[in-house]
This record gives structure tokens, C-alpha cells and sequence, in this order.
């Protein structure tokens, strides 16, 4: 059987955080009403004129030195001439021949090996609008622009075809996301669309040095869907091969729903996109004493994070490496080691039940409203033996819900653990005397039994009996 | 003589005494429009009510004590591919019939600073794209010296309007002698400035690399004010140059003894018209008799200017028209039932002739596979250009050529050939490409038809063009001369 | 030289629908413009840079300070059609 792998290649969109355009002074908030976040410029009125904004530079290069790009000391900017309803201009200021930044890379690590992943290009662009349709772009009878979007600075970063595996993009694209969100240049959230991805794949048989005829797969719009796209999409190209058919250069787009990739095929003429200087903006002379500030300014990106965290506190290499992959996460870790300095217990606590029950939540760490100070608090009461570990998840439940503080949470509903000997071995005799045929299968050796009646104790003090002295004391009575 | 012939200048010092009020002024220019816009026609739209409101505040403020700008209670045309705020901005175009902008052009700011009195819109080839305002989607403008033949253009309008005294200025838009070939054909005054030296925000592009907003008036003191109103730097555009304006009426000197004037041989010879040449060599002996030192110098490039603009400009065009598709403003063609099927026809419907030639041509000049022969060629012969006009102003002041190849044509007479159109701009697109300033002045007539004189200089040079051409307006009387309308 | 199919093509590109008469008129007219044209390829400019812009100007930035907007019915109102707040454009497929 022939051995295939697949080549791709990823070029990822990522929406700046500033507060206005990267042209004009309209506002750059998501979610505003339709067509309200717009000027004159941006909507492309006749006799408008661009100047460019100048954090989305910084942004650029910043985000570029953290992807170990070399920034260009000559940039300008270039017309992409295509015409599209959400596109005002009918032309998108891009950048061509002259980007901010090239020659980059980022490494991603699968199975315990780490591979270094080339970044071709980083360069500034305007985003379109968004066209809003009936039910799929397709089938709706008409569909009705917004602008707010357009003219939202992007970046797009292009890598090199380095990626061999749909895991390789995908872990390509969350460290791409972890490193841009630590820089803090944009949220990076796919759902809002501030990162979006396509890819460029082929497939050839293992050992061939020449790539394969490549397709362009869009419309991915989470980590997952990018897994799943590439996965269908590589099979498919490997069928059509295997059944001696050729693979059509073309751009296809991922159906979540069916779980296939479709022919975007359409009367539209092969692109030519006249890329020319644009006359309205002037070149970009970079500084190199300002890269230098902006180099500097850098914060400590995740590789560095995570080879602190193995280091300094000896988490192991997995821990440290989900810990760091989100820039938030990271940050409320430290936090909660500022007044709890056990990082392991921190670790265990994040990344199981912490991180459980946000998710059945359905909240971001960010947002949520336990502060790592609570967190810590939390912990404290477990160590102190105010609460048992298992009534800690309930009062972490808890804590997510209403933000309250642990303690309150714990006095309130009356969960302080019982570690009172004659209040719990009352209990226990009454816990004896309920379940006989327990008692008498334990005292035959069956000493499973223990465990029943421990069960039956913990139900009885609703968990919140100590859970040690729980044990002790019921072997004693069982003894006798 | 009637107050709507007189000049800014004039009238400024009559307001000034309180010999005549602002809305005289504006009545005295509509009362004129009235009479002589059916021969004419270089208006698309009028503001008169709005005007009459702006002219009596100026008075107002006269009469209060205080002193006004020089340009309040003047009344200006403005060429309309120039937004202004509320009022219809078509570039002569179907596919803007019925544009309103929402803003208004930094000059137009500018203007209603000094309170000065729109007029209204004046006619122009659409989009700027043309020498004759014949492509005006809308109608021909007429010359008021000849009513059977062109006013030139694109700023045909305005030039008309200042010759025919339907305003006292205006201003118009200049991409390869937009302002100074209309100004030649219509016996005023022209000028482009330097590139970068008026803000474009808000002019509607043709080609932005070489677009300039300037003024047409009825003298070059005139122009010194309209000058001083609109130069300067603007943050809303990037190509805006920031200098400290000067004051230009400081150059309004009736001297150019020792100033070394060069005229290109090239600007003398093909296609230039016999009797044009003859009253510019007049104009040349008057301004050695004043004590200029004139001589014949080269630009050596120059016959490589009309190809150069000619891919440029149409390149650049094809972009800037690339917003007219109907989604949201102007014209929609209602017969689309897709987007675009809908693009192609209201572009098709909504544009004229030429303006689609022009975009035919830039498209194909900037198409896979040409761009390297035709646009980075011609960007690369542009520098070739620029550098003849360096080296020839470190020998000259000023350079000095006709405006235009000849006087005004007939209408009708180079419709339908458009490389003898094009060669109507050939002595004024260098300036263009070389983003220097140039100005044309009236210096003769031919069988009753003026004549312009054009004088370059380097860029930021303007004063030194205003002191030569103030010096030859002073000693001649060729700006005097009204057409018998 | 430029054929009637290259005027089509380029037709497509910008957009504009042209009859049978227009496509040879073009055809015609592109080809004696693109002749002229033709001119500039007797110069040889290999070691000429070109000019893209006329005046040496360079890094021109705004601070990232939020400005006035267009309240919608302004933004809209040149909009050939409209629905609520948004301009509607035809299908796109």
C-alpha cells in the first residue's frame, strides 16, 4: 500500500486589535449595529483618501519580531483590484512585493518532537464587509452589506508548505494564535472571525521531493474544523489519485454540516488582481531604533513560558505546555501562584475540574468570575482541611456561577467538613446499625463492604464528613 | 464695467469701502448667468439660494465692523468632481446623476472658511477625462469667445464660467492640463500647483499620482488669493505636503529683470499651430524687452511624455473607477438579477465613452503579463521625465511653452479620434508627471480665439510663476479682453 | 497586438459589458493607443527607477484616535436600495 502525506501550507488572517481603521478614525468595535461603525473613507465615497493608522504598523511589526520575522526597513503599500459588493473600493489596499515582514518561523510540537515551521510573509491589509444572505450565499435571492468590518486592519501571515499532517496545521494554528494573543496585538477569536484561517494542500507519496497539484480550502472556522477539512481533503485528493484521476487546482470550501469540502467553481475569470502601488499612501521608511523599542517591549511569548514553568516550577512538560498555550490561562495561573505557590496542585486543579466546569459553562477564563485570588483561596480551605477536595468542586461550581468567595459559599451552605470524632462516630453507629448486611458481609471478608458503608456515611454528612477520619473510625467499629 | 467682470481684488476693496455689498455681488453673477447660460452652459447645478444666504452674512459682517477674508462674498464655481457637502457631485457622469456627498473636500472647507459664495457645479469632461468637456455626460460646454467651438478642458466649465463672468473664480482639477488648457482656450487665468501642495481630499480622483486642484481667475493677482485660501498641508491626505504657506500676493511684483526663462524646443515644434507659435514668440520678445533672459534650452524626453501619461493615468483611472458598481451610491442598472451582471451593467450604462476606453486601456496596462512592459515602464520613463526638468532648473528660474498645440477647435472637430484629443495636453502633461507647478496666462489672440502662455517651474516655485506672470499681465492687456457674448 | 478576445477579457476584468460594435471600436482604438505606446520601449531603462510617487514623502500616519461616524441614514442615503440598515445589493452566485 502507497504511503502518503500531505503537504499545506497556511494563510491565516488575524484582525488587529486597535481602537479605530487602519485608513480612517471609525471605530473598530464588534458587534455595533449594521453599517453605524462607518465614515466616508471606508465606505469608499467618492474623493476619499486612506492615511494609514499608525498602531497597525506597530502591531505589524510587533507581531512579526514575535514570529521571528525580519521587518522590512522599505514597505509600501499596493492595490488588489477585484470587485465584490462588500469591498467599497472594489480594490483592497494590500501589500505586494514589499510586506512588513518575511523570512519568519514558529516551532510546534506533536508526540514529544518539535518541528520548526517557516513563515513566508506577514504584511497589512484592510478587511472587507460582511455580507449578510438568507440562509446560504448560494440559494438567498439578494443578500445586504455591512461595512462596519471593512477597513479593520488585518495581518495575513503566510507559512511555508512545512506541515505534513492535518495535526501538524492544526498545531501549526494554535501556537500561531497563542503567540499572536501574548503579544496582545488581537484576540485572536475565531468565533468573531478576528482569526481566520485557509489552507493550501496537496498530497504526495512519501520520499517524493515535488509537491502535488495544491487546492485552497476556505471557510474553517474552528481549530477543530480545520483538522477535519484537511483530514477530508487530503483522503480525497489520495482516492482521486489512487483511482488515477488528477487533482484540479481550485478553491473549496468546508461544509461543517456535511463534513466535505465543495467546488467553489464559478463564472468568475481566473483571478488577475492588478496589483499596483497605491498612489494614495506613501512608502514606509522603518526605524530601525523603533523595532529595537517595539523588540523589546515584547513580553515573554510561550516557548519561553513553558520552559520557565518545567524549570522554575517543576511542572511536567505536558502541564506546562497546555498552561501556556493560552496567553489568559497562563496569566490566571501566576496569579493564583502569587498567593498559592504550589503550582502542580494549581496545574491539576486548571487544567481538570477548573477547566471542566468553565467549559460546561460555557465561559472564557477571561470572563469568568472567579479571580485567581478566590481560586487560591479555595485551595487554601482544602489544605486546611475546612473542606474536602470533593466539596471543593462543588463550591468551584458554585464560585463560576455567582463569583462569590469560597468561604462565604462554604459557611452559607453550612459545608465546613465534620471533623468532630463523637459527632461523626454517632453518625457512623447510626450508618452500622442501618445496613446489617453490609456489616456482616465485611465482617465475612468481603472488604469491599467498607467502601458501601464509607459511601453511605458521606451521604449521610451530605460529603462533608472528613473523609480520613471517616475510614478510621469505621475500621475501629468493625473491628469490635 | 459691471461688478460680476470685475475681480476678487476689486470687488474685495468695493465691499471693503461699502461701495457695493456680497449680495449685489452675487446677484450682479447670477443676473449674468440668467442672460448667457443657455449659450454657455458651463454649469451642472447652481446654488443660488444657498449663495445669496452665504453673500448676505458676509455683509452682515462687513456692516458689523469687521474685516473679512479676501475671498468672502466672492463668488467661486467649483468644478464637479469637487464633494461638497449636500450639494450634487456628478464628475459629469450618469453613474453619479444623482450623488450627493456627505463631506465636503478639505478646499471646500477652505473656502467656507473665508466665507467665500459657491456658485455652483460647473460642467467638465466626466471624470475629468477628456480636453474638451465634450464628454460631459451630460452636456457641452460652449467657449464664450466662439459658442461653436470648445471651451477646452476637462475644466471646461470653470474656465467658461470665469471668461463668460458667470463667477469671479473657480477652481477646477488638473491631471495632464485640465486647468491650463481650458484656461488658454478661454483667454484666463490657469494654474496647476505643485503636487502635493492643495490637498486632494475630497476632489474625486482620475489618477491620483498626478490630480492638483487649482484656480481659474480673472487676473494672476486673483489667483494669488485663491492660492492663499486653498494651499496647505492636510492630515486627511497622505500625499499632502506640509511647508509653510506663504503669503503669495508677496510675489505680485511687476519685475523679471534677470530672470532666466528657458523654453524647450520641443514645446515649439510638432503640432504647435503657426499663429500660436507666432503670438508666443511675441510674448517671449515682450519678456526679454522687461528683462528676462530667454533662451532655448531642451527637454530631451519630452515626446515620451503623451505615451507615459497616457498608460499612467488610464492605469491609475481603472482603479479609481472601480467603486462606481451601483451597490452604494449613483446609478443601478435595475435589470440585473445577480451582483455581477449588476456591476457590469450599470458601469456599462452609467459610463461614457471615453471614461470606459480609459478604464479598457488601464486594466489591460496593469493585466498579468503587461504590467512590466506597459505600467513599470512608463513609471520608469516618468522618472526619465522628472529628471530633463531638475536639470533644466538648475540652469532656469522658469521654463515657458504655449499652453496648448493651437486655439479653440471646433465642437464635433476631434470627437472621434482620440489620439488627436490626447495630443491636446502634450505640452502640459510633463508638468504632471513631473508633479511640478505651471501656470497659463492669456498672451494673445488667434483670429479672436486667446492664446495661453504657460510658465513651470520647480516644485514649490509658484511665487516665482506669479511674479513672470504678473509682471507680463501688468505690462500687456490681454486679460482685459472680454468676449462679446 | 490586441485581439477582440483580449478586449473581452479585459471587458470581464473591469467589469464593463460591451455590444459587438464596442469590442471592435476598442479593439481598434486599444491597439493604435497601445502603438503610440509602443514608444517607450526604444528607451532603454534598465538602471531607472521608477516613480511611483513624484515627491520624496515617507512615513505619513494618523494616531489611532476614533472620530466621528456617519450616522446610518447618512451612510445610506445615496444607497440605491436599502433594508433596514443595511444597503442590498443582488444575489451573488
Amino acid at each position: 500500500m502507497a504511503q502518503w502525506e500531505a503537504v499545506i501550507g497556511l494563510e491565516v488572517h488575524v484582525e488587529l486589535k486597535t481602537n479605530t481603521k487602519i485608513f480612517c478614525n471609525s471605530s473598530t468595535e464588534f458587534g455595533a449595529d449594521p453599517n453605524t461603525h462607518v465614515c466616508p473613507v471606508c465606505m469608499g465615497l467618492p474623493g476619499v483618501l486612506p492615511v494609514l493608522n499608525k498602531k497597525v504598523l506597530e502591531y505589524a511589526v510587533k507581531a512579526g519580531l514575535a514570529l521571528n520575522c525580519k521587518i522590512a526597513p522599505y514597505s509600501k503599500f499596493d492595490r488588489k483590484n477585484y470587485y465584490y459588493p462588500d469591498l467599497p473600493k472594489n480594490y483592497q489596499i494590500s501589500q505586494y512585493d514589499l510586506p512588513i515582514a518575511e523570512h519568519g518561523y514558529l516551532d510546534i510540537e506533536l508526540d514529544g518532537k518539535t518541528k520548526r515551521i517557516g513563515i513566508t510573509r506577514l504584511h497589512m491589509e484592510e478587511d472587507a464587509g460582511k455580507l449578510v444572505h438568507q440562509g446560504n450565499i448560494m440559494t438567498t435571492p439578494y443578500s445586504l452589506v455591512d461595512y462596519n468590518r471593512t477597513g479593520v486592519p488585518l495581518i495575513e501571515i503566510v507559512s511555508e508548505p512545512d506541515m505534513r499532517s492535518p495535526e501538524e496545521a492544526k498545531a501549526y494554528l494554535e501556537k500561531l494564535k497563542a503567540i499572536i494573543q501574548y503579544t496582545g496585538v488581537s484576540d485572536c477569536k475565531m468565533q468573531e472571525g478576528s482569526l481566520r484561517c485557509d489552507a493550501n494542500i496537496s498530497v504526495r507519496l512519501v520520499g517524493s521531493a515535488e509537491f502535488g497539484t495544491k487546492t485552497e480550502i476556505k471557510n474553517m472556522n474552528s481549530f477543530k474544523a480545520l483538522q477535519k477539512a484537511l483530514e477530508y481533503e487530503m483522503q480525497r485528493q489520495i482516492e482521486v489519485l489512487e483511482s488515477g484521476g488528477r487533482i484540479v487546482q481550485e478553491t473549496r470550501t468546508w461544509d461543517e454540516a456535511k463534513g466535505i469540502t465543495v467546488s467553489m467553481r464559478s463564472k468568475e475569470e481566473a483571478h488577475d488582481y492588478r496589483y499596483f502601488p497605491d498612489p494614495d499612501l506613501v512608502p514606509i521608511v522603518i526605524d530601525p531604533q523603533w523595532v529595537k523599542e517595539i523588540e523589546e517591549s515584547l513580553p515573554e511569548l510561550p516557548d519561553a513560558r513553558k520552559k520557565r514553568y518545567i524549570e522554575e516550577y517543576g511542572l511536567p512538560e505536558y502541564d506546562a505546555a497546555v498552561l501556556t498555550m493560552s496567553k489568559e490561562m497562563s496569566d490566571y495561573f501566576e496569579e493564583v501562584l502569587d498567593e498559592y505557590p504550589h503550582p502542580k496542585t494549581v496545574s491539576n486543579w486548571m487544567m481538570g475540574d477548573f477547566s471542566r466546569i468553565l467549559n460546561a459553562n460555557q465561559v472564557e477564563i477571561q470572563d469568568c468570575k472567579v479571580a485567581p485570588s478566590q481560586l487560591a483561596e479555595l485551595l487554601k480551605l482544602i489544605d486546611k482541611g475546612t473542606i474536602s477536595g470533593k466539596i471543593a468542586k462543588t463550591v468551584l461550581e458554585e464560585m463560576v456561577e455567582t463569583g462569590s468567595d469560597p468561604g462565604k459559599i462554604v459557611e452559607e451552605k453550612g459545608l465546613v467538613q465534620i471533623s468532630d470524632e463523637g459527632e461523626l462516630s454517632r453518625i457512623i453507629d447510626e450508618v452500622i446499625a442501618g445496613n446489617p448486611k453490609s456489616v456482616e458481609d465485611y465482617r465475612n471478608g468481603k472488604k469491599k463492604a467498607m467502601g458501601f458503608l464509607v459511601g453511605q456515611t458521606m451521604k449521610a454528612t451530605k460529603g462533608k464528613a472528613n473523609p480520613a477520619l471517616v475510614n478510621k473510625l469505621l475500621a475501629e467499629k468493625l473491628q469490635q | 464695467m459691471s461688478l460680476n467682470q470685475m475681480t476678487a481684488h476689486e470687488l474685495h476693496e468695493l465691499m471693503m469701502k461699502k461701495e457695493v455689498s456680497a449680495e449685489e455681488i452675487t446677484k450682479a453673477v447670477y443676473d449674468r448667468i440668467d442672460k448667457v447660460e443657455d449659450k454657455v452652459k458651463s454649469y451642472i447645478t447652481l446654488t443660488r439660494e444657498q449663495a445669496l444666504e452665504t453673500a448676505r452674512k458676509v455683509d452682515e459682517k462687513i456692516a458689523a465692523g469687521d474685516k473679512v477674508p479676501p475671498l468672502a462674498g466672492i463668488p467661486i464655481a467649483i468644478k464637479d468632481n469637487i464633494c461638497t457637502s449636500g450639494v450634487k457631485t456628478t464628475c459629469a457622469s450618469k453613474i453619479l446623476y444623482n450623488f450627493v456627498p456627505p463631506y465636503n473636500a478639505t478646499v471646500m472647507e477652505k473656502l467656507n472658511s473665508q466665507q467665500a459664495v459657491m456658485v455652483g457645479k460647473t460642467n467638465m469632461d466626466e471624470f475629468a477625462m477628456g480636453s474638451s468637456t465634450e464628454n460631459s455626460g451630460f452636456h457641452v460646454t460652449r467657449n464664450p469667445w466662439d459658442t461653436e467651438r470648445v471651451p477646452g478642458g476637462s475644466s471646461g466649465g470653470s474656465a467658461a464660467a470665469v471668461a463668460a463672468d458667470e463667477c469671479i473664480a473657480a477652481l477646477g482639477s488638473d491631471t495632464g492640463g485640465s486647468i491650463r488648457q481650458p484656461a488658454a482656450l478661454c483667454g484666463v487665468v490657469g494654474m496647476k500647483p505643485t503636487y502635493g501642495a492643495v490637498s486632494r481630499y475630497g476632489l474625486v480622483a482620475f489618477a491620483s499620482s498626478l490630480d492638483q486642484i487649482g484656480p481659474f481667475t480673472k487676473d494672476v493677482t486673483d489667483c494669488a488669493l485663491v492660492l492663499n485660501a486653498i494651499c496647505g498641508h492636510d492630515p486627511m491626505d497622505s500625499t499632502s505636503v506640509k511647508y509653510s504657506v506663504p503669503d503669495y500676493t508677496q510675489y505680485l511684483q511687476n519685475d523679471v529683470r534677470g530672470l532666466k526663462i528657458g523654453v524647450p524646443k520641443e514645446f515649439m515644434a510638432e503640432g504647435l499651430n503657426p499663429e500660436v507659435r507666432k503670438v508666443v514668440e511675441e510674448a517671449i520678445a515682450t519678456l526679454s524687452n522687461l528683462g528676462a533672459v530667454v533662451e532655448e534650452t531642451s527637454l530631451p524626453h519630452t515626446e515620451y511624455a503623451l505615451p507615459v501619461y497616457y498608460i499612467i493615468a488610464p492605469a491609475e483611472a481603472s482603479s479609481n473607477l472601480a467603486r462606481y458598481d451601483g451597490v452604494r451610491y449613483g446609478y443601478r442598472s435595475v435589470e440585473a438579477d445577480d451582483v455581477v451582471e449588476m456591476f457590469m451593467r450599470s458601469r456599462s450604462e452609467g459610463f461614457g465613452e471615453e471614461v470606459k476606453r480609459r478604464i479598457m486601456l488601464g486594466t489591460y496596462a496593469l493585466s498579468a503579463g503587461y504590467y512590466d512592459a506597459y505600467y513599470n515602464k512608463a513609471l520608469k520613463v516618468r522618472t526619465l521625465i522628472k529628471q530633463d526638468f531638475d536639470k533644466a532648473f538648475e540652469k532656469y528660474d522658469l521654463l515657458l511653452s504655449p499652453t496648448a498645440p493651437g486655439p479653440a477647435f471646433k465642437i464635433g472637430e476631434n470627437i472621434d479620434d482620440p489620439v488627436q484629443m490626447y495630443l491636446q495636453d502634450i505640452f502640459t502633461l510633463s508638468v504632471n508627471l513631473a508633479g511640478i507647478p505651471g501656470i497659463s496666462i492669456p498672451c494673445g489672440f488667434v483670429n479672436g480665439l486667446p492664446v495661453g502662455l504657460q510658465f513651470m517651474a520647480k516644485p514649490f516655485g509658484e511665487g516665482t510663476l506669479l511674479r513672470a506672470a504678473y509682471t507680463f499681465e501688468q505690462n500687456t492687456e490681454f486679460n482685459r479682453q472680454r468676449p462679446a457674448l | 497586438m490586441i485581439t477582440k478576445k483580449d478586449v473581452e477579457h479585459v471587458a470581464l476584468l473591469a467589469r464593463l459589458k460591451l455590444n459587438e460594435e464596442e469590442k471592435e471600436m476598442y479593439t481598434r482604438q486599444l491597439n493604435d493607443i497601445l502603438k503610440y505606446a509602443q514608444k517607450l520601449q526604444q528607451l532603454d531603462t534598465d538602471a531607472v527607477e521608477p516613480t511611483a510617487h513624484v515627491l520624496p514623502i515617507k512615513n505619513v500616519f494618523r494616531e489611532d484616535e476614533v472620530g466621528d461616524h456617519l450616522p446610518n441614514d447618512k451612510a445610506l442615503a445615496n444607497a440605491p436600495e436599502k433594508e433596514g440598515n443595511y444597503i442590498k445589493v443582488p444575489k451573488i452566485m
